[in-house]
C-alpha cells in the first residue's frame, strides 16, 4: 500500500493506483473529461492537472502513478491556473451553443466551465466548424462541439470490441468520424452517447424532445435479455422519453445494450392496444374491462365444462414478470389444467422430468469476466447477450480462451481460440467429441450412461483442441446459448454439457434467453407438476389458449404449427400491450401494461431478483397483467387470488426479500438424457436464430432499432457449395418451404456456414410462415 | 582539422559503401565485442565514460539511458533509431545516412548485443526517400557480409534490423509518437511514464536513440569512452555535427568538437551572406529559444554554454538570420509550423498552437492589438509544461523568446502595421 | 478493388519486417505502395489495405489522414511540394513559391486545369542545408531551387 496526501487529507491506495484513484477514494473531485474508470487512460484533455510536490510542472492526476509519501494539491494556485488554462483552450473552439444543445443541463463541459472558466473569452479569432457525420439511426452528431477526449473511440476499441469511430486528420483539424460513409453498427453503440462529456454525440431518437431538467428519473429493469440491465427511465408528462443505464457493477456495470436503451420507443407506439376488445360475429368491438373479463371467464368455463380443463392451455413469454407468470400458472392450474409454459422457442423438453430447479448461468455474471477457458455452445453471443458477451470479451482480453461450437461463424469481436462450426444436426456429436476428448486428456472416467452412449465417438482435431483449451484453464465454464436451448436435441446438449463440466471441474450454465427466463421457472410457469409443455400444447391443439405477451407467429419454435393451433381454437384470449396478428385468431384482446406501466420482478440468469415499480401510468384503459389475472381468478371464483399488490404476489413466490434465489437454481439432471448422438442429415437444414431486434414484442416495435443494421430484413444465407448446387447467385430469390409454409428471400453468401445449411432467421414476419427453427427445409430457385 | 567520428568517410568517391566504412575501421567494434565476448556492463560503462549525450535534442546521457533497460527481461526487446528529423533547421541525420549509414547500423547492432535485443528498426523521415533506399541497400550489404542477421560473424548473437519509412509528420520525431507510428498507428505521443525502456515498441522494453547517437557508438567501443570524451569537453564528450542554415554563404553540416566557439563555426559556414550583419541565431533547431547575435557570438557550441546563454544545443541545428529578417514574419512561419504539426491529441497544444499562430499572423497582417503580446505570452505559458509531449513547449518557446528579445519589432508592427525599417 | 501483383509483393515484403502478429506495422508502407500505384488513396483503396492487413478500416483511415504525404483527395499527375519553412524561406533569392504560383497559375493546394500539377506549401523536409528544397511526387527531392531550375524541372515532367 502507498500513502498519499491530497489537499491535506491522507489516504492509502494499492500499488499501481493513480492520483485520480486516490482522489476519488477521498471524495475529492478533480475535474476531468477524457478519464473514465472503465477505459484506458489517455490523459489528453489535461483538465485534471494537479500540483504534485517537487514536480516542476503540473501533472495529470489521471495518469500520474502514486508514489509513496506523495503530496498533491488539487486546488493550489498552480493547479488552478493550469485547470483554468485548459478550460480556456477547450472553450475557444467550442460553439457555446448550450441553449440549443441536447446535452444542456447534463454537460460536463458546461458544469466545469462554470467552476473553472472565465466569464469572457480572450479568443477573438475564427472558430472551427466541423461537419456532422451520419452515424446511423441511433446517434446524432454535432461534431463542432467535440473536445477530442476520444472516449468514444476508446469505447469501441476496448469495450465494444470494434473500432468504428476514429480520430482522423491531425492537430486542430482532427475529427472524430467513422470510416468514409459507414455508420456505427455496434449493438453497444449507445454507450458512446453517455460517454461523450459534451453534446457532440447525442441520442437521435431523444433529440430535441425534452430538456434534461424537465425529466423525472425512475428506476427500472430491462425486459430483454437474461441480464436484466438496470435502467434509469427518464420521464416527461407520463411518457418515457429516454433510457439510460443505472450503475450496477454486478449486472450491467455502467453500460447498456442498444436494445435496452432504445426499445422504449415502442412504448409510445401507435400499435399500443389501449382498450379491451372482443370479437363478435367476426367483428372487433371495443369494450370495457368488466365485459371483456366476464366474456373470458365465461368462455373458459364453457370450454372446461365441454372439453375438460386440459383443453385449456396457457402460454407466456419469459419477458413477463414473476408476478404475472405466477398468477397465470395459478389460474390455469386452479382451472384444473397443468398446461402452462413459457419456453415457447424450445423444442426438446425431454430433460423436464430430470430437472431439479431452474436452469441458470451456473455462476455470477461478474465471474464471466474472469474465466480462463469458456466453451460456448450454440450462441451468436453478442447479439443474444450483448453485455454478457462484453464480459467474456474482457475475460479473453485478460488472457482467457473462448471456444465455440456453433452453426454460424459470426464475428464475436474477440479472439476465438478454437471453434467447430457445424450443422445443427452435428452439434450434439461435436460436443460429445469434446466430452470424450476432455475425459481422455484429464484421465477421468465418463459416467456409465455417457460411456455407453459415447462408445463410438472419436474426437477430431478441433474437439481435441477445444478440450485441451478447457483442460488448461484454471477456471472453466461451459455455457449453452439460445441456439442450444432451442435446438431439437437441447436435452442431450444439456446432459453432455453437464458431464463435460463434471469431467473438467468446470462451471456449467445457460445464457438465459430473456429477462425472466429463470423467474418463469421460479413462478412455476412450466408443466413440472404434469401437463403439456409449449410444444405439446401446439402440436395437440387445445380448445382455448390464454396468451400472455405472446405473438404466436413470432415467439414460437414452429410458428406454422402455432398459428394452426390458434386458428383452430375455439377461444384465444390475448393479453398484450400491442395490437398484432392475433386480431386474426383471437377472440378477446386485453390491453396489459408493458414493464414500464406495472410493478413487477425479474429474476435474471444468475438468479438475481430485481423488482421495479411502474415508471409511468398505464396508457388508456391498459391494466397491469397481474391485476387482470387476479380479477379473472375472482370472476372464476378460484381460491387464492386475494392479492393487493405485486409485493403480495412476490412474497407468495419468494420467501422474504432474497436477492439471489440460490435454492431455486439447479442445472443438474437426475439422470442423463442422451438421444442418438450420431449425425443423420436428411436434406438441407435450417439454422433459425432469433435476430437481436426481433427478440420480443417491445423491441420489434422500436423504430430506431428497426432502422439499425442489425434489423435488416432476413436473407437466406448459404455457402458457395449450396448456392452452386441450386444454381444461385448472390441476390437471387430463393423459395424456402417447410411443411405447408413457404417464403421467398434473396440469397446471400456466407462460406463459413456449414454445408447443406441455410441460415434463415426466425421471429420475423417474413419467415413466420415457415416451420421449426432447426428443421429441414426445402430450397429451390424462386 | 580535428578528428571526425562520423563524417570520416567523405574522402572517397562513394563514401556510404561498406567497403569504405571498413577502410576507416568499420565493424571493428562489433568484431571486438564478439571476439572478446565483451559484457554488457563493460560496454555500458564505456558509453557512460564517453559522456555521449543524446543527439536527438534532449541531450540525455546515452549510457544512463541504456542502463535503464531491463536487460535480463526474457521476452522481446527492441532497438529503435530515430532518423525522423524534420524540425526546421535539421538535416544532419540525412547526411549520416548518406555518407555513413554503416556507422548507424553497427551502432544499433552493438546496442542490440548490449541490451539483449534481437530486432531493431530505423525510422526514416518521409521526405528523404533516397536515404531510405540507400539505408536498405546498406542493410543488404551488412547482411551479406555477415554483420547482420542470424549468428552474426559465426557467434551466437543474432540481430535483425529493418528500415521503416515515415510519411510526413514531424511529431513522429518524438520518441513515443515514433513508436506508435512504427506500430502502424497515427503518430500520437504516449503519456510517460511508462518510458520506452520498460514499455516501448509493442509494449516491450525498447531503447530509442537518435541516428547520430548510434553512429558514435562504434568509435566509443573501438577506441574507448575516454578517447571520445576527450574529443569534446567534460560533460560534453565527443564531436557533434552542426547543421548550419540560413543566411550564410556555405550552409552545411560540420562535425566539430563540442566546445568549439560559435564564431569558428560561423566561419566554417562561410560567414554571413552578402556581407550582412547577423541579427539572431536559433542554435538548436526551431524549438529552442532564439538568441541575439551579441549573445550568440560569445557562446561555445556545447550543451552547457548554450544552456547558460538561455537557449539549448538541441539537435545542433543552427539557423542564422541576418538583419533583413523581420522577426514577426519569422515567428509567424515557425508558429504556423507547430500549429500545422500538432498531433491534435492534447488540449493545450491542439487549441493553443492555432491560437498562437492566428494572433501572430494577425499582427503580421497589420491587425495587431496592444494586448496581443501579453496574450501571446500568457497563452504560451498555458501550453508550456502542460502537454503530453514536448511539442507544446516547442510551440511556446519561439513565441516567448522572440517576444523577449525582439519585443520592439512586434510593437512596431502593431503600431505601424509594417516591419521595422530594413526588414521584410 | 485490388492492387497489382507487384504492389502486393512489395507490401508482403514490408509485412515480413515485423513480428507475425504485428502486420499493422506495415500499414504506412502499404498505403504508400497503394498510393504509388493508384495515384491517390481513394476510400476503397484504404479499405483494401486495411482488410489486407486485418486492421479496422477507420484505423487505416486515421493513418492515411494523419501523415502529410498521403493524398486522400485526387491530385494532379505531379505533386510539387515546396518547403516554405523558415530556413528555406530566408534563402530564397527570389520568392520561388510565388514564382511557381504565377507560372502554374494556381494557388497552394490547387491543381492546374490540365490536371498536370498540384502545388503544395510544404513543411520542413529535413534537408534545410540544400535550401530551397522541393519534393516531387513524394520520392524525388530537388535541392537549391531557383527559377531556372524550376523551369527545367517543369519542362522535364510530362
Ligand atoms: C516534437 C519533438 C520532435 C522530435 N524530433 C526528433 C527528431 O526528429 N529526431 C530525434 O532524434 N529526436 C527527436 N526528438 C527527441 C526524441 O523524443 C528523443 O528524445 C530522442 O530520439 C532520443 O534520442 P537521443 O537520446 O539519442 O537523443 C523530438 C522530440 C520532440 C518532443
Ligand atoms: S503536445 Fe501536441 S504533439 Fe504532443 S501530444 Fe499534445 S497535441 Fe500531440
Ligand atoms: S482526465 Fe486527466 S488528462 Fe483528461
Amino acid at each position: 500500500m502507498l500513502h498519499i496526501e491530497i489537499d491535506g487529507q491522507q489516504v492509502e491506495v494499492p500499488e499501481g493506483s493513480t492520483v485520480m484513484d486516490a482522489a476519488d477514494k477521498l471524495g475529492i473531485y478533480i475535474p476531468r473529461f477524457c478519464y473514465h474508470r472503465k477505459l484506458s487512460v489517455a490523459a489528453n484533455c489535461r483538465m485534471c492537472l494537479v500540483d504534485v510536490e517537487k514536480a516542476p510542472k503540473p501533472l495529470p492526476a489521471c495518469a500520474t502513478p502514486v508514489t509513496d509519501g506523495m503530496k498533491v494539491a488539487s486546488n493550489s494556485d498552480k493547479a488552478k491556473r493550469a485547470q483554468q488554462g485548459v478550460m480556456e483552450f477547450l472553450l475557444i473552439n467550442h460553439p457555446l451553443d448550450c441553449p440549443i444543445c441536447d446535452q444542456g443541463g447534463e454537460c460536463q463541459l458546461q458544469d466545469l466551465a462554470v467552476g473553472y472558466g472565465c466569464s469572457s473569452s480572450r479568443y477573438t479569432e475564427v472558430k472551427r466548424v466541423v461537419v456532422n457525420k451520419n452515424l446511423g439511426p441511433l446517434i446524432a452528431t454535432d461534431m463542432t462541439r467535440c473536445i477530442h477526449c476520444t472516449r468514444c473511440v476508446r469505447f469501441g476499441q476496448e469495450i465494444g470490441g470494434v473500432m468504428e469511430l476514429g480520430q482522423a486528420a491531425r492537430g486542430e483539424h482532427s475529427e472524430i468520424m467513422p470510416f468514409i460513409s459507414q455508420t456505427v453498427d455496434s449493438e453497444l453503440s449507445g454507450n458512446m452517447i453517455d460517454l461523450c462529456p459534451v453534446g457532440a454525440l447525442t441520442s437521435k431518437p431523444f433529440r430535441y424532445t425534452a430538456r434534461t431538467w424537465e425529466l423525472t428519473r425512475r428506476s427500472s429493469i430491462s425486459p430483454h435479455d437474461g441480464l436484466g440491465a438496470n435502467l434509469s427511465m427518464h420521464i416527461k408528462q407520463d411518457r418515457v422519453m429516454r433510457v439510460l443505464p443505472r450503475d450496477n457493477e454486478a449486472v450491467n456495470e455502467c453500460w447498456l445494450a442498444d436494445r435496452d436503451r432504445f426499445s422504449y420507443e415502442a412504448l409510445n407506439s401507435a400499435e399500443r392496444l389501449t382498450v379491451p376488445m372482443v370479437k363478435q360475429g367476426g367483428q372487433w368491438r371495443e369494450t370495457d374491462w368488466q365485459t371483456a373479463l366476464e366474456y373470458v371467464a365465461h368462455g373458459l368455463n364453457e370450454i372446461k365444462t365441454q372439453h375438460g380443463a386440459e383443453a385449456i392451455g396457457a402460454l407466456a413469454t419469459p419477458n413477463s414478470t414473476l408476478e404475472e407468470l405466477h398468477l397465470l400458472q395459478k389460474l390455469t392450474r386452479a382451472l384444473g389444467s397443468g398446461n402452462v409454459d413459457h419456453r415457447l422457442r424450445q423444442s426438446d423438453f425431454s430433460a423436464d422430468a430430470q430437472m431439479n430447479g431452474a436452469p441458470w448461468l451456473g455462476q455470477a455474471v461478474e465471474a464471466l469476466s474472469e474465466i480462463d477457458a469458456t466453451l460456448i455452445v450454440g450462441s451468436t453471443l453478442r447479439k443474444e447477450q450483448p453485455l454478457l458477451a462484453h464480459r467474456l470479451r474482457q475475460a479473453v482480453k485478460h488472457g482467457g480462451q473462448l471456444n465455440l461450437i456453433n452453426p454460424v461463424d459470426d464475428d464475436l469481436l474477440c479472439v476465438v481460440a478454437n471453434q467447430a462450426i457445424v450443422a445443427p444436426s452435428a452439434m450434439v456429436n461435436t460436443l460429445a467429441q469434446v466430452v470424450k476428448a476432455a475425459a481422455q486428456q484429464k484421465g477421468v472416467d465418463l459416467g456409465a450412461a455417457y460411456q455407453a452412449a459415447l462408445a463410438s465417438v472419436t474426437p477430431n482435431a478441433s474437439a481435441q483442441a477445444i478440450a485441451a483449451s478447457l483442460c488448461a484453464g484454471k477456471s472453466a465454464a461451459i455455457l449453452l446459448g439460445n441456439l442450444a436451448q432451442h435446438h431439437p436435441q437441447a436435452a442431450t446438449l444439456h446432459s453432455l454439457g453437464l458431464e463435460l463440466a463434471r469431467v473438467l471441474g468446470a462451471k456449467f450454465g445457460f445464457l438465459g434467453e430473456a429477462a425472466n427466463s429463470v423467474g418463469a421457472y421460479v413462478a412455476g410457469a412450466w408443466p413440472n407438476a404434469g401437463g403439456l409443455n409449449a410444444a405439446q400444447m401446439l402440436a395437440q391443439p387445445r380448445k382455448a389458449y390464454v396468451l400472455l405477451n405472446v405473438e404466436a407467429e413470432l415467439d414460437c419454435h414452429d410458428p406454422q404449427q402455432a398459428m394452426n393451433a390458434m386458428m383452430a381454437a375455439e377461444m384465444v384470449v390475448v393479453m398484450s400491450a400491442f395490437k398484432h396478428l392475433a386480431l386474426d385468431y383471437a377472440d378477446v384482446m386485453l390491453p396489459i401494461a408493458p414493464f414500464t406501466e406495472t410493478s413487477g420482478t425479474y429474476i435474471n440468469t444468475e438468479g438475481r431478483v430485481q423488482f421495479f415499480n411502474a415508471v409511468v401510468k398505464p396508457q388508456g384503459e391498459t391494466r397491469p397483467a397481474w391485476k387482470v389475472l387476479r380479477v379473472l381468478g375472482n370472476l372464476l371464483h378460484l381460491p387464492g387470488f386475494e392479492y393487493n399488490s405485486t409485493e403480495d404476489v412476490r412474497n407468495a413466490v419468494l420467501a422474504g426479500g432474497k436477492t439471489i434465489v440460490s435454492n431455486a437454481l439447479d442445472n443438474a439432471l437426475k439422470q442423463a438424457v442422451l438421444a442418438d448422438i450420431s449425425v443423420n442429415v436428411k436434406g438441407v437444414e435450417r439454422i433459425g436464430e432469433v435476430p437481436i431486434y426481433q427478440s420480443d414484442a417491445i423491441v420489434r416495435r422500436a423504430p430506431a432499432l428497426q432502422a439499425a443494421k442489425d434489423a435488416q430484413a432476413p436473407r437466406a444465407w448459404a455457402n458457395a457449395g449450396l448456392m452452386q448446387r441450386l444454381g444461385l447467385n448472390e441476390g437471387d430469390m430463393i423459395l424456402l418451404k417447410q411443411g405447408a409454409g413457404q417464403t421467398q428471400l434473396p440469397v446471400a453468401r456466407d462460406d463459413r456456414l456449414p454445408d447443406n445449411c441455410v441460415r434463415v432467421a426466425a421471429a420475423h414476419p417474413l419467415t413466420a410462415g415457415l416451420g421449426g427453427m432447426f428443421d429441414t427445409i426445402t430450397v429451390t430457385r424462386a | 582539422m580535428s578528428e571526425k567520428v562520423i563524417l570520416n568517410t567523405l574522402d572517397h568517391p562513394e563514401p556510404g559503401t561498406l567497403a569504405n566504412y571498413e577502410r576507416v575501421g568499420g565493424y571493428q567494434a562489433l568484431k571486438k565485442i564478439l571476439a572478446e565476448n565483451m559484457s554488457s556492463e563493460a560496454i555500458i560503462a564505456e558509453v557512460k565514460t564517453s559522456g555521449l549525450r543524446g543527439r536527438g535534442g534532449a541531450g540525455f546521457p546515452t549510457g544512463l539511458k541504456w542502463s535503464f533497460l531491463p536487460r535480463h527481461f526474457a521476452g522481446d526487446k527492441y532497438i529503435v533509431c530515430n532518423s525522423d528529423e524534420g524540425e526546421p533547421g535539421t538535416y544532419k541525420d540525412r547526411d549520416i545516412l548518406r555518407y555513413n549509414p554503416h556507422s548507424v547500423i553497427e551502432g544499433m547492432i552493438i546496442a542490440g548485443y548490449t541490451l539483449g535485443a534481437q530486432r531493431g528498426y530505423n525510422y526514416i523521415h518521409g521526405e528523404i526517400w533516397d536515404r531510405y533506399e540507400h539505408f536498405e541497400h546498406a542493410l543488404d550489404e551488412a547482411r551479406a557480409a555477415g554483420y547482420l542477421g542470424q549468428q552474426i560473424l559465426g557467434s551466437s548473437f543474432s540481430f535483425e534490423l529493418h528500415a521503416h519509412h515515415g510519411f510526413g509528420a514531424y511529431i513522429c520525431g518524438e520518441e513515443t509518437a515514433l513508436l506508435e507510428s512504427l506500430e502502424g498507428k497515427k503518430g500520437q505521443p504516449r503519456f510517460k511514464p511508462p518510458f520506452p525502456a520498460s514499455f516501448g515498441l509493442y509494449g516491450r522494453p525498447t531503447v530509442i536513440n537518435n541516428t547520430e547517437t548510434f553512429a558514435n557508438i562504434p568509435y566509443i567501443v573501438r577506441n574507448g569512452g575516454q578517447k571520445f570524451l576527450e574529443l569534446g569537453k567534460p560533460n560534453n564528450g565527443g564531436t557533434k555535427i552542426f547543421s548550419v542554415t540560413g543566411q550564410v554563404n556555405k550552409p552545411g553540416n560540420f562535425e566539430i568538437p563540442l566546445g568549439t566557439p560559435f564564431p569558428a563555426l560561423l566561419e566554417m559556414a562561410g560567414g554571413m551572406r552578402d556581407g550582412r550583419t547577423m541579427k539572431a541565431c536559433i542554435p538548436g533547431g526551431s524549438s529552442v529559444p532564439v538568441l541575439p547575435a551579441d549573445i550568440m557570438m560569445t557562446c561555445t557550441m556545447d550543451y552547457d554554454s548554450l544552456a547558460k546563454a538561455g537557449s539549448m544545443l538541441g539537435a545542433g541545428s543552427v539557423i542564422i538570420l541576418d538583419d533583413t529578417v523581420c522577426m514577426v514574419r519569422a515567428l509567424e512561419r515557425l508558429s504556423y509550423f507547430y500549429f500545422e504539426e500538432s498531433c491534435g491529441q492534447c488540449t493545450p497544444c491542439r487549441e493553443g498552437s492555432g491560437w498562437l499562430y492566428r494572433v501572430v499572423h494577425r499582427i503580421l497582417q497589420g491587425q495587431g492589438r496592444h494586448e496581443d503580446l501579453e496574450l501571446l505570452i500568457d497563452v504560451s505559458k498555458n501550453i508550456s509544461g502542460r502537454t503530453i509531449c514536448a511539442l507544446g513547449d516547442a510551440a511556446a518557446t519561439p513565441v516567448l523568446s522572440f517576444i523577449k528579445h525582439y519585443r520592439h519589432e512586434f510593437e512596431h508592427h502593431i503600431e505601424h502595421k509594417r516591419p521595422i525599417d530594413g526588414c521584410h | 478493388m485490388t492492387l497489382c501483383a507487384e504492389s502486393l509483393a512489395k507490401i508482403d515484403r514490408e509485412i515480413a519486417k515485423y513480428p507475425a502478429d504485428q502486420k499493422q506495422s506495415a500499414v504506412m508502407s502499404a498505403l504508400r505502395i497503394a498510393q504509388q500505384e493508384k495515384g491517390w488513396l481513394a476510400s476503397d483503396t484504404i479499405q483494401f489495405v486495411a482488410d489486407y492487413l486485418g486492421m479496422p478500416r477507420i484505423a487505416a483511415y486515421e493513418v492515411a489522414t494523419f501523415y502529410n504525404m498521403y493524398d486522400t483527395q485526387q491530385r494532379g499527375k505531379h505533386k510539387l511540394v515546396i518547403c516554405t519553412n523558415l530556413p528555406c524561406r530566408v534563402t530564397w533569392q527570389q520568392d520561388v513559391g510565388e514564382y511557381l504560383k504565377k507560372k502554374l497559375e494556381i494557388n497552394y493546394g490547387e491543381t492546374t486545369e490540365d490536371g498536370k500539377f498540384t502545388l503544395i506549401e510544404g513543411e520542413c523536409m529535413g534537408a534545410c542545408g540544400d535550401a530551397p528544397v522541393m519534393i516531387v511526387n513524394n520520392h524525388r527531392m530537388c535541392s537549391f531551387m531557383t527559377p531556372e531550375k524550376i523551369d527545367q524541372l517543369l519542362a522535364e515532367l510530362e
